[in-house]
């Protein structure tokens, strides 16, 4: 299998790239870690006829934090990096979760953060956990920049907001306001598979009080969901058994999953909930341990 | 090198780019279409068909060489975008008088039986035992994950690493 023709650019600058998309228009797609695109291109399902391949823009393969604990993934920091970083595996339980759970290890060597954000695939893990954390995309065009929030960013399978003369620079997750704990769940039938169900928990605690909460799901619904009730529940109170019940029946009945061959539909809620019920119990420890 | 493409009316309307890089230590200029898949560079383009492509799907692993020193899967990678980088295949392990220990390895521990996803396995292999030379039973399952045998059940190439690790400690 091979893509249909396209005109192939790599400019060396960010300017020159925003200039190539305007002039490509609908018909010209960024290409990062093309670890979904050009798999979709071989297939056909996307036959752009301009490739903006931005590998070759300086400085945009960071993940790094400010001093107030806002943490910014560049567009060109692939899932490798993640997965190796001290500094999620100290401050972001949630992400160091996922970061090892994407597709397979090779993949991970090519693909990004932010690129899986703008592919907008309703089974990418990266969605939940970005959901789950409250995080943004910033997008650069010729106007200058915007700050998109995740949960603005997706209008449906595959499709997202920016403009096709913008590009994606980094996503940002904002600083934690308490102690962070959660994480990532994902069961898959192998490696490199798709999740049947992928659940993201991320939450802040002060002492034993839950001051922020997030969860996520990916695989149970036609798009990433958030589980805004389930995690609401949760918010001004310690995390208790009963709490953690409660958040799970919440995001179990918030998912929408479909019976298909990755299994049933009541299979799927099962796990949704059984997940969510890990990840709080796993998070509570944590926040005992941290006091 | 040359790659010829079929006399389509549009024939002079093909974008073609001419891309430098390293293959196995050896310097080459091509000129490739946009749309050539690395994999198909390598196998068609050099004529080094030690390089597999099994699924053509970015799932099996077979088509794994490296570029700069990563793994990668050749089938998921446009050939222009290997302009002015380094890359690896299986032919480049051996020597002219000397297999690779991973190659060795796979002999002694009966690593493979028919061969298929041998040379993605030793490639992603190799990257595993640069990064980490001391790698547990474990961390080569962790790595190999991406890499699908359907022959073998794993075992043995997982010790195959482990033989390849051990002798190049030694």
């Amino acid at each position: 299998m091979y893509p249909s023709r396209f005109r192939y650019e790599a400019p060396r600058s960010l300017d020159e790239a925003i200039t190539l998309l305007r002039e490509g228009g609908d018909d010209a797609k960024v290409l990062a870690g093309g670890q979904s695109l050009v798999p979709l291109m071989k297939l056909r399902f996307a036959s752009p006829e301009l490739i903006v391949d931005i590998n070759n823009l300086p400085g945009l393969d960071y993940h790094r934090e400010d001093p107030d604990g806002t943490l910014h993934v560049g567009a060109l920091c692939r899932h490798v990096d993640l997965e190796r970083s001290e500094l999620l595996k100290s401050k972001q339980p949630t992400m160091a979760a996922a970061a090892p759970l994407i597709a397979d290890p090779i993949v991970r060597n090519r693909g990004t953060l932010v690129g899986s954000l703008c592919h907008a695939d309703p089974q990418g893990d990266w969605a939940s956990v970005a959901l789950a954390l409250g995080g943004s995309i910033v997008a650069h065009g010729l106007g200058g920049r915007r700050t998109i929030k995740v949960a603005d960013f997706v209008t449906g399978p595959f499709q997202n907001v920016l403009e096709p003369d913008e590009i994606a620079v980094e996503a940002i997750i904002p600083a934690a306001r308490g102690a962070r704990a959660g994480g990532y769940l994902k069961l898959e039938r192998r490696v490199g598979d798709f999740a049947t169900v992928g659940v993201a928990v991320a939450i802040e605690t002060s002492g034993d009080t839950v001051t922020r909460a997030g969860i996520a799901l990916t695989g149970v619904g036609g798009s990433t969901i958030g589980a805004t009730a389930a995690a609401e529940a949760l918010v001004g109170e310690p995390l208790t058994e009963q709490k953690i019940e409660l958040a799970a029946q919440l995001a179990a009945d918030v998912s929408r999953p479909r019976t298909d061959h990755r299994g049933s539909a009541e299979y799927k809620r099962h796990i949704v909930h059984t997940f969510v019920v890990r990840l709080l119990s796993r998070a509570d420890g944590f926040a005992e341990r941290a006091a | 090198m040359t790659i010829v493409y079929d006399d389509e009316p549009d024939a002079d309307e093909i974008p073609v780019r001419r891309i430098r890089f390293t293959i196995n230590g050896a310097k080459k200029v091509a000129e490739v279409e946009p749309r050539l898949l690395l994999a198909h560079l390598i196998r068609q383009g050099l004529k080094l068909t030690g390089t597999h492509t099994g699924c053509d799907t970015t799932n099996c692993g077979a088509c794994t060489v490296l570029v700069d020193g990563k793994p990668v899967k050749s089938c998921t990678m446009l050939a222009v975008q290997v302009d002015g980088h380094e890359i690896t295949t299986v032919e480049g392990l051996a020597t002219a008088s000397e297999l690779h220990p991973l190659q060795e390895g796979f002999k002694e521990e009966h690593g493979l039986q028919c061969g298929f996803c041998t040379p993605g396995m030793m490639l992603a292999a190799k990257a595993l035992l640069d990064h980490n030379p001391d790698p547990t039973e474990e961390d080569v399952r962790w790595a190999l994950s991406g890499n699908l045998c359907r022959c073998t059940g794993y075992q043995n190439i997982v010790k195959s690493v482990l033989w390849a690790a051990e002798k190049l400690r030694s």
